[in-house]
C-alpha cells in the first residue's frame, strides 16, 4: 500500500486559496477516480474536486470553513501498489456557483458572469500561439519582491500576468495592466470576455450596487423575520387562473399575488410603507404604494418600480413587472422606472432557498423576501398532508420599525396569502 | 491557575518567534510570546544564544590571533609583530558579553512592541491553549492563533553521547580553554567553522566526514579551497570515515574506514556536529497531532499547519535550517494572522558557510541548474584577477554565475573567498529582482571591491569579460 497526498489544485482565477465549503468524503471511505473529494469555494465560484486516482482516504486536510492554500494538502489516501507521492487533482466548476454576498436579488438569472470556466494554466495553449500564457505551462514568474506582494495583496495569480521586462520579468506595470484588465487578452479567452465587460460596462453599476448595499447594511439597523406561509390554496387559485392561458395576459407568478397583499397589508400598517430620512430624522409614510422588485440583469441587481399598486389590478401588476423586468434587462429602464419605490419585493424564483437575508432597500423601511415553495408534509389534525409550504424572509430598519410591528405585518401578509380570496375581498 | 488570552501565542523565543511577535504587534494584534530559556535557548534562541552569533565571534576572533601569529611569522606587507598570544577564557567573555547585548536588545524590542512574554516551558493542552510552567508557577495561555517555533537541538550519534569530552556546538562555544585535541566529527558547515576556529587557536583538529568530500550540502568547486585551507592550517580530513565510539580509556576516538584498519584518533575534546533536529518533544506536539515531515512539522506555503489556526516557522519546519529563513516565515505568518494575502515565497534563501574561505550561495548550482534539462551557461571570476582581493592578501577563490542560454536570467550565483558573505545580499537581491546577466553586466561596480568579481563573472558568462 502506499500514500498519495492530494493537493489543492489551482482553482484559476487567480486565487491563492479557497475556503473548504464541503466534504463529500470521510476518512476510511474508499473513493473511485474522478468521485469528488469536496467542494472548495472561490470568491466566484463553488469549485468540485474529483479524486485523481482511486484509494482510501485516510485524511483530510482541513474542517469545513478552513482555508486552503493552492498546493495545500487536501486529502491523504492510501492507494494500491507501493509508492507513495503526490498527485495533482484537477478542479471542476460546481454546477451552481454559490451566491456568496446577501443581496435582495430577484427572477433567478444564475449569478455572475465571472463564473464561467476559467482553464488552468497548465491547460492553456503554450507559447507561439496568436493567444497564448504568458509564459510557458510551469515555469516561474519573475517578479521583485514588491511586485509579488502586490499582486497577492490583490488576488492576483502572477502566473497570469505577462511580463514586458527583460526575460519576461514583472513589472509594477505589467501588474497595473492586468488590474485594469489591458493584458486579458494574453490570459485566456474566458477572462478576456469577463474583464472587458467589468470595465466597460459592469463595474459603474456594480459599484453602485456594491455602496448602496454596503450604505444600507452600514446605516440601516437590520434585523429579518421569517414566516412560513402555507400557500397551497394560492397555487392552485394561480394555476387556475393560468390554465385559462389568454394570450392578452401575462403568465402569473407568485409576485403579482404578492404585491395585492402588500396593497391590502400596508393599508394597515402605513409606517411599512414609507421612506426613512436619517438625516432629518422623519418618516415619509407614502399613500401610493410603489412597488419596487429586485430584479437580476445582465449588468447586475436593479430595482425596476410597479407604480401605484393600490390603483392596479392583478394582471395589470404581472404585466408591469414583466415588462418592466425586460426594460431593465435590456438597459431600455428609463431613470424613473428604477426609481421611487416605497417598499421592495425581492424573490430568487427556483433558486430561493430556504431562508434569506434581504438588503433594505434604503431609505425604504422594509423588503419582503420569497423563498422557494416546496410540498412538504404538514401535521394537521392528527396527521401529515401534503401543503405547498413557502418561506418569506423580510427584513425591516429596526431604527424605525419595531420586531413586534414587523411580526404583526408578516402575520398579516401570510394571513391573506394563505386564504388568497381575501386578497380581493373588499372588506376583508 | 492564572489564564491570559491573547490573539496570537508564540511558543519560543528565537529568530521565527521573536520576529513573528514582534511583527504581529506591530499590525496591531496583541501577543504572548513564551521562551523557556536555558542553556541552549533564551530570547534570540539558538541563533544568538549558542549559534550563529557566538560562533561567528568565536571565529572572529580565532582569524585575529592567526593572523597576528602570520605576521609574527613572515610578514608579506611589512608589518611586524611580537609574539601574540591568546587568553581564550577573555574570548569567551568577550563573545558572551555580546551575546548579551543582543539578546538584551531582543527583549527590548519585544517590549517597545508590547509583546507580553512568558518565561517558562510551555506545552500545548489543545490547538489553542498553552499551559507554560514559570518561575511563579503554572501560567495558561490561550489564543486565536498558535505559532510553533521551538526551534532544534544538535543531535547526538549513538556510538558517541553528549557528556564527558563529547560535546555538541553549544558546549563547543563555552569551553573556557582551547582543547589541545579537538576531534570533530562532521564536515557540514557548523563542524568546519568551529573546528577551522579552534585549528587556529592551536588545537590539533581532526575532521571525521561519512561522505566523500567535506561541505557535502555545497559542490565539489567551492569546498576545495576550504579543504586547501583546512590542510595548510594542519587540520586533518578523513574523508568516507565513521567514528564508532570511543577507545577503552575514553581518550580516543575510533574511526572505521572504508578499506581501512579501525583507527583511534586521541583526543581531549570531541564535537559532533552531524546535523541537527527539530525540537519537537516536550511541547505537546503530540496533542496536536499534526502532520509530519518526516521529523519536521509539515507546513504549506503560508507555513500553515495541517490544523487551523497554527502555525509553524523557522527550524522545526525543516531545511534549510537557517535564522533568515525563520525570520521571514515569521513575517509571512505575523502578516496573514493580521488578514493579509501571504506566502512564504522567496526566489531563494541565501546560505554562508564562515568557513576560510567563506562560502555563499543563492540559487541553483551549475549541476542544479542543469538538471531542470535546461541550457544554461556558467562562468567562475577568480580573485586572482581581482584587485581588491590582491590588496587583502585573500587572493583565494571564485565568483560564479549560472544563467538561462535563452533569456540569460540568472539562476545562481556561488562565491567562495575572503570575505565573500557580505555579497550575500548583492547576490540575493539580483535573484529576488530576477535579474539577467546584462542588469549585472550593466551595473557600475565600485572599484576596488570584491563586489567587481560579481560584475566580471557575469560579463564572462556572456562572453564579455573585460580583466581576464
Ligand atoms: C553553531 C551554530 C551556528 C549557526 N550559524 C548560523 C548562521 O551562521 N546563519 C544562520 O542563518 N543560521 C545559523 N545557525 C542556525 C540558526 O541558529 C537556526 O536556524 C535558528 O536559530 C532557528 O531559529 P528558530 O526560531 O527556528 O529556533 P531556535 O533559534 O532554535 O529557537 C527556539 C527557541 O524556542 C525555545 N523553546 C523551545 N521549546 C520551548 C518550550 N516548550 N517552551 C518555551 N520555549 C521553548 C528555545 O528555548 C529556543 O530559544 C546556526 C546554528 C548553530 C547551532
Amino acid at each position: 500500500m502506499g500514500l498519495r497526498i492530494v493537493k489543492l489544485p489551482d482553482v484559476g482565477e487567480g486565487v491563492a486559496e479557497a475556503e473548504l465549503v464541503e466534504w463529500h468524503v470521510a476518512v476510511g471511505q474508499s473513493v473511485l477516480e474522478d468521485q469528488i473529494l469536496a467542494a472548495v469555494m472561490t470568491d466566484k465560484a463553488t469549485v468540485e474536486i474529483p479524486s485523481p486516482v482511486a484509494g482510501t482516504v485516510v485524511a483530510l486536510g482541513a474542517e469545513v470553513g478552513g482555508v486552503l492554500a493552492v498546493g495545500a494538502e487536501l486529502v491523504r489516501l492510501e492507494v494500491a501498489g507501493e509508492s507513495s507521492g503526490e498527485v495533482a487533482a484537477t478542479p471542476r466548476e460546481a454546477a451552481a456557483p454559490a451566491p456568496k454576498a446577501e443581496k435582495p436579488a430577484a427572477p433567478a438569472v444564475p449569478a455572475t458572469p465571472a463564473a464561467t470556466t476559467r482553464l488552468p494554466s497548465t491547460a492553456l495553449p503554450t507559447t507561439g500561439a496568436p493567444i497564448g500564457p504568458p509564459r510557458p505551462a510551469g515555469e516561474k514568474p519573475i517578479a521583485s519582491p514588491a511586485v509579488r506582494r502586490r499582486a497577492r495583496d490583490a488576488g492576483v495569480d502572477l502566473r497570469q500576468v505577462r511580463g514586458t521586462g527583460p526575460a519576461g520579468r514583472i513589472g509594477h506595470d505589467d501588474l497595473d495592466a492586468f488590474l485594469r484588465g489591458a493584458s486579458a487578452a494574453v490570459s485566456s479567452r474566458a477572462r478576456v470576455a469577463n474583464t472587458a465587460v467589468e470595465t466597460v460596462k459592469i463595474v459603474g453599476l456594480r459599484r453602485r450596487i456594491a455602496r448602496k448595499m454596503a450604505e444600507s447594511k452600514r446605516r440601516v439597523a437590520h434585523f429579518s423575520y421569517v414566516e412560513e406561509v402555507d400557500v397551497t390554496a394560492l397555487e392552485e387559485l394561480r394555476a387556475r387562473l393560468n390554465a385559462a392561458n389568454r394570450p392578452d395576459r401575462a403568465r402569473l407568478t407568485l409576485i403579482p399575488f404578492l404585491m395585492q397583499a402588500l396593497v391590502r397589508a400596508v393599508a394597515d400598517f402605513p409606517e411599512m410603507n414609507a421612506l426613512y430620512d436619517d438625516e432629518a430624522e422623519t418618516l415619509e409614510r407614502h399613500a401610493g404604494v410603489h412597488i419596487g422588485i429586485a430584479t437580476q440583469t445582465p449588468a447586475g441587481l436593479m430595482v425596476p418600480v410597479v407604480r401605484h399598486c393600490e390603483a392596479r389590478g392583478l394582471w395589470d401588476c404581472a404585466a408591469e413587472v414583466l415588462r418592466l423586468a425586460e426594460a431593465a434587462r435590456e438597459g431600455k429602464a428609463s431613470r424613473d422606472e428604477l426609481t421611487g419605490s416605497t417598499i421592495t419585493i425581492t424573490s430568487l424564483g427556483p433558486l430561493g432557498g430556504i431562508v434569506t437575508t434581504p438588503v433594505v432597500n434604503r431609505p425604504e423601511v422594509a423588503i419582503i423576501g420569497v423563498n422557494r415553495h416546496a410540498v412538504r408534509p404538514v401535521w394537521q389534525e392528527g396527521r401529515f398532508v401534503p401543503r405547498t409550504m413557502m418561506n418569506l424572509s423580510s427584513s425591516f430598519d429596526h431604527r424605525v420599525i419595531d420586531g413586534y410591528v414587523a411580526a404583526r405585518f408578516v402575520q398579516r401578509l401570510k394571513a391573506l396569502l394563505e386564504s388568497p380570496a381575501t386578497i380581493f375581498i373588499e372588506e376583508a | 491557575m492564572a489564564e491570559i488570552a491573547a490573539r496570537v501565542l508564540v511558543l519560543g523565543g528565537g529568530p521565527g518567534g521573536y520576529v513573528t511577535a514582534i511583527r504581529a504587534a506591530q499590525l496591531g494584534l496583541d501577543v504572548v510570546l513564551v521562551e523557556r530559556g536555558g542553556r541552549d535557548g533564551g530570547l534570540g534562541g539558538t541563533c544568538l544564544n549558542v549559534g550563529c552569533i557566538p560562533s561567528k565571534a568565536i571565529i572572529h576572533a580565532a582569524d585575529a590571533y592567526a593572523r597576528a601569529l602570520e605576521h609574527a611569522g613572515d610578514a608579506p606587507f611589512g608589518l611586524r609583530v611580537g609574539a601574540p598570544t591568546m587568553e581564550f577564557a577573555r574570548t569567551v567573555e568577550w563573545k558572551d558579553g555580546i551575546v548579551g547585548r543582543l539578546t538584551g536588545g531582543v527583549g527590548a524590542l519585544l517590549k517597545r512592541h508590547k509583546v507580553k512574554i512568558v518565561q517558562g516551558n510551555g506545552e500545548m493542552l489543545d490547538g489553542k491553549t498553552c499551559r507554560v510552567e514559570t518561575d511563579t508557577g503554572p501560567q495558561t495561555v490561550r489564543a486565536g492563533h498558535v505559532v510553533l517555533a521551538t526551534g532544534s537541538m544538535p543531535a547526538s550519534l549513538p556510538a558517541l553521547p553528549f557528556g564527558g569530552r563529547v560535546m555538541s556546538s553549544t558546549e563547543a562555544l563555552s569551553l573556557q580553554e582551547v582543547p589541545g585535541r579537538l576531534v570533530v566529527i562532521g564536515a557540514g558547515y557548523i563542524g568546519l567553522e568551529l573546528g577551522t576556529a579552534f585549528a587556529k587557536l592551536g588545537s590539533k583538529v581532526t575532521v571525521i566526514e561519512a561522505e566523500e568530500r567535506i561541505l557535502p550540502a555545497y559542490d565539489a568547486e567551492l569546498s576545495r579551497p576550504v579543504l586547501r585551507r583546512l590542510q595548510a592550517l594542519g587540520v586533518e580530513v578523513l574523508t568516507q570515515a565513521r567514528a564508532s565510539g570511543l577507545s577503552d580509556a575514553g581518550d580516543a576516538v575510533l574511526v572505521a574506514r572504508e578499506g581501512a584498519a579501525t583507527r583511534s584518533v586521541p583526543a581531549d575534546r570531541v564535537l559532533v556536529a552531524t546535523g541537527r533536529r527539530a525540537r519537537t518533544a516536550g511541547f505537546g506536539l503530540e496533542r496536536l497531532d499534526l502532520t509530519m515531515n518526516g521529523g519536521f512539522v509539515a507546513i504549506d506555503e503560508r507555513c500553515a499547519t495541517s490544523m487551523l489556526d497554527v502555525w509553524a516557522v523557522g527550524d522545526l519546519t525543516g531545511e534549510p535550517m537557517l535564522a533568515h529563513r525563520a525570520m521571514a516565515q515569521g513575517v509571512a505568518v505575523a502578516e496573514q494572522i493580521a488578514g493579509h494575502r501571504r506566502v512564504f515565497d522567496a526566489a531563494t534563501i541565501p546560505a554562508v558557510c564562515f568557513t576560510d574561505p567563506e562560502i555563499v550561495t543563492v540559487g541553483q548550482s551549475p549541476d542544479e541548474a542543469r538538471a531542470t534539462g535546461r541550457e544554461i551557461r556558467t562562468a567562475q571570476f577568480p580573485f586572482q584577477a581581482n584587485g581588491r582581493a590582491l590588496t587583502l592578501g585573500a587572493e583565494e577563490g571564485f565568483v560564479r554565475v549560472t544563467a538561462r542560454s535563452d533569456n540569460h536570467l540568472i539562476l545562481g550565483i556561488a562565491a567562495v573567498g575572503a570575505g565573500v558573505s557580505e555579497l550575500a545580499a548583492a547576490f540575493g537581491l539580483a535573484l529576488e529582482m530576477g535579474a539577467r546577466l546584462e542588469d549585472i553586466a550593466g551595473t557600475i561596480h565600485a572599484h576596488p571591491t570584491l563586489g567587481e568579481a560579481f560584475h566580471e563573472a557575469s560579463l564572462r558568462t556572456l562572453g564579455e569579460a573585460l580583466h581576464i
